[in-house]
Order: C-alpha cells, then sequence, then structure tokens
C-alpha cells in the first residue's frame, strides 16, 4: 500500500475510533447529550455535523493558508474562524433551503444548533495546529464527523435502555446519562492501538 | 439596592451555577479537570472574558441590531479571546500549552454567549460586570470541586504534588475521559439529592436555558425540536408517497 494512503486511512481511522472528539476530547458533548435520545435524531445529527465540519474545513483550511498565513495574521485565526463558520453554517442553511428542500427538511433543522458547536470549531482549528495538508484536513474532518456520527448513534441505543431504568431519584436526568456515557467512553478505549496493529504501521 | 447586587453575584456561584445547575459549558468542565491546576487556569480564563464580554455587550447593548447581535456577540467574545490568548501566550507560556485547543475554543463556551444572551443585553454595565463575577466564580469552583476528586484519587496528585498514601490507591482511569463523565454525572446526582432537601429543585435535562441558538430555533428542548423534524421528514415521506400513488 503505498505510503501517502496508509497515512490517510490511519487519519481517518484515528478519528473515527481512536481519537473519538465526544468521548475521548470532550468535544461537542452539547449535541452528545442533548439530541441523542432517539436512534433517528442522532443519525440526523451526526450527519449533519459531519456535513458541516467537511465544509468549515474546505473554507478555513485555505483562508488559514493563503490570507492569514501570508499576511502574518495568525493570531486572529480563532476570530476569523468562528465568524467564518457561523457564516457559513447560515448559508448552507439558505442554500439547502432553496435548492435541495428534502435535505433541508430533514437536516435543516440541526444547522442552528451546530454554529457554535466546539466540535466544528475544534476540528479546524486542530487540523491546522497539527500541520495537515488541504487533503489530509479534509480526511482528518471526514474521519472526526463519522467519528461523532458513531458515538451518537451507540449512545441514542444505550440511551433508549436507560430511559425504562429505575435509576435512583437523584440520579434521573443528566447525571445517569453522564454516567452511561462514562462507560460508552471506557468501551472505547479497547479501539486504542487497533489502527496501529491494523495496518502494521 | 445593595442587596440586591449581591444576589446577583451570589445566584451565579449558587443558584444558577452555570456547570452544576444549568448544565453547560460541559465541554471544557470535561476536558481541562485532569489536573486541579489546567482547571482553575481554564476557569479563571473563561472569567476574563465572561467578564469583559458582559461589560462590553451590555454597554453597547442600544448599539447592536437585534437582528443580527449573535454574529456582534461572537465577535466580541472572540476578541477579548483573543486577547487572553495572546497575554497567556506572551507571559504564561506553559499554561497555553496546557490549555491548548480547549482556550480558543472558550468562543463557544454555552456559558459566554447564553450570559450575553440572557443577561447582558438587558441589564446595565455594572449588573452586567457583577453577573459575569458570579457565573465566572461559579464556574471556577465547579472546575475545582471535579478536578479535586478526579486528580486526587486518579493520579494521587494535588497540583502536582504527590499525596504520600493516597498516591498508592490511585485509579488512573478517573484522569482519563471516562473519569470524567463518571465525576461529573455523580456530583450532580450528589447535587440533586442536596437541594432535594431544601424543597426540591426544578428538573435538570438539556434545555435551551442558555443555549445560545435558542432564539433560532424558538423550541422549548432540543429533543422536542428534532421530534418534529422527524415528524416533518415521515409527513414529506407520506405525501411523496401518495404522490406516487395518485401518479401510478
Amino acid at each position: 500500500m503505498p505510503e501517502v494512503i496508509r497515512n490517510l486511512i490511519l487519519i481517518l481511522m484515528a478519528g473515527v475510533l481512536v481519537n473519538n472528539y465526544v468521548l475521548q476530547q470532550f468535544l461537542g458533548i452539547c449535541p452528545f447529550l442533548g439530541v441523542s435520545k432517539k436512534v433517528n435524531q442522532a443519525v440526523g445529527m451526526g450527519i449533519a455535523v459531519t456535513f458541516v465540519m467537511l465544509c468549515a474545513t474546505a473554507a478555513t483550511y485555505p483562508i488559514h493558508t493563503y490570507v492569514l498565513v501570508p499576511l502574518k495574521l495568525e493570531y486572529l485565526q480563532t476570530i476569523v474562524f468562528i465568524l467564518v463558520i457561523a457564516a457559513l453554517v447560515q448559508f448552507v442553511e439558505i442554500v439547502l433551503k432553496k435548492f435541495i428542500p428534502a435535505l433541508h427538511a430533514s437536516l435543516g433543522v440541526y444547522l442552528p444548533l451546530i454554529t457554535t458547536n466546539c466540535a466544528v470549531l475544534g476540528v479546524a482549528i486542530n487540523n491546522i495546529t497539527d500541520g495537515y495538508n488541504f487533503i489530509e484536513s479534509m480526511i482528518s474532518s471526514l474521519g472526526v464527523g463519522l467519528g461523532f456520527l458513531l458515538a451518537m448513534v451507540l449512545f441514542a441505543g444505550v440511551r433508549g435502555r436507560i430511559e425504562n431504568c429505575p435509576a435512583p431519584k437523584c440520579f434521573r436526568g443528566v447525571p445517569i446519562t453522564l454516567v452511561a456515557a462514562s462507560i460508552v467512553a471506557l468501551a472505547f478505549f479497547g479501539f486504542a492501538g487497533v489502527v496501529e496493529n491494523l495496518l502494521a504501521v | 439596592m445593595k442587596n440586591n447586587k449581591l444576589a446577583i453575584v451570589l445566584r451565579g456561584i449558587i443558584a444558577e451555577n452555570p456547570v452544576l445547575m444549568l448544565v453547560l459549558g460541559t465541554c471544557p468542565t470535561l476536558a481541562t479537570t485532569t489536573s486541579v491546576e489546567s482547571a482553575v487556569w481554564m476557569g479563571i480564563a473563561a472569567t476574563i472574558v465572561l467578564i469583559c464580554s458582559n461589560a462590553a455587550i451590555s454597554a453597547l447593548r442600544n448599539v447592536i441590531p437585534e437582528v443580527v447581535r449573535i454574529p456582534c456577540y461572537i465577535v466580541v467574545i472572540a476578541t477579548f479571546v483573543t486577547a487572553v490568548q495572546m497575554i497567556l501566550q506572551a507571559f504564561l507560556p506553559s499554561i497555553y500549552d496546557m490549555l491548548g485547543v480547549y482556550l480558543a475554543l472558550i468562543v463557544v463556551n454555552c456559558i459566554i454567549l447564553g450570559r450575553a444572551e440572557m443577561f447582558a443585553r438587558k441589564n446595565t454595565v455594572v449588573d452586567s460586570i457583577l453577573d459575569g463575577v458570579g457565573m465566572g466564580v461559579g464556574f471556577i469552583l465547579a472546575l475545582f470541586i471535579i478536578s479535586v476528586i478526579r486528580e486526587v484519587i486518579g493520579a494521587g496528585c494535588f497540583w502536582g504534588i504527590e499525596i504520600p498514601v493516597i498516591s498508592d490507591f490511585r485509579i488512573p482511569v478517573l484522569t482519563q475521559a471516562p473519569g470524567g463523565f463518571l465525576v461529573y454525572g455523580i456530583i450532580i446526582a450528589v447535587m440533586n439529592k442536596l437541594t432535594e432537601k431544601k424543597g426540591g429543585v426544578k428538573r435538570k435535562d438539556f434545555s435551551c436555558e442558555g443555549c445560545p441558538s435558542a432564539h433560532m430555533c424558538n423550541k422549548t428542548s432540543c429533543s422536542e425540536m428534532t421530534e418534529l423534524a422527524v415528524e416533518a421528514k415521515t409527513s414529506s415521506d407520506n405525501n411523496a408517497r401518495e404522490e406516487g400513488e395518485a401518479n401510478a
């Protein structure tokens, strides 16, 4: 397998399993806990986040490389990225509403929630900090998005079971959900080392 | 009048503690509480941004147009975050490296945007600063409690200094991701138990209270909104099916 492709698979798998943003790095916890009550909602939210992450990276990476770096304005990274992402999400929503109403009906409602999602800003900043090139950044965003989707869907299944459990009164609601998230995160520890062994790096 | 001001500060620390009562700002809470040092610095950085942005947004509350207020707030907050980042990078580089990406992510911290939306845009500058102080101290306090539990039991240390006996019996998983969720969950449960005795407190859920996107969706909770989405989707599917049948 060529070195380049192996590297890309490594980045993708790291995003999905090993460095899962929700369960290992605590980014994007709000939608993870807020919109994971049912599996179909979780899928919708996960797909919307993946989509926005790809768009955000496609927009912020060129801006950083071709505008901020040549002008030596790297310190404006935070302020520029958040504005670009916020504007982009609004733009995507308007475009979807106008041209692809079917997609807007299923993803549109999740978009306002994603504007200030820390996972989206986090992946845009991390791609720059990790020194990825454009292709690697896009693959990384895809991996992180899919990892988010996976965590959401798994956790929605877990939550469906919790709702029917007679938890102690003071644990009902938020606390038992967090304890369940802890166990799901523990399960994700099992993936540590999987990628290295799989590709024999 | 003086009591009123004091009440604004105290409310943020206990009754409306952003982390323990409103369940806001979960990301930095879980991510930076692996050690007491990083948790306290995170709390201080967020508090400075919160106080400054509350003051600025309150001062500008008659200038900012209602329709584009969220982008305006984001610019104000991002400016202060950048300033804090640059100050830390210049004077405390070790702290800057320790907090890493989470420092930049103060921009999207629900607590800060939430207070701008809920409090600063409706109140005077002084009240907004006091609200920022109260909420900030509440945030630091909550981070401190969680990080003490995680660092002392998980790593056998306090502020990086090893504690003799406890360090022989540490539970390392508490300093990792699962431990964060677990400790946070248990602390909220304990808070529920404590407030329950005092006459009960409203049941906590992941509500839109303080959610910066709340004005865009106008629903009472995220789950309600997504239920609407599902309904809309099924009804559009049904419509499509009916149309298909009609065509057939």
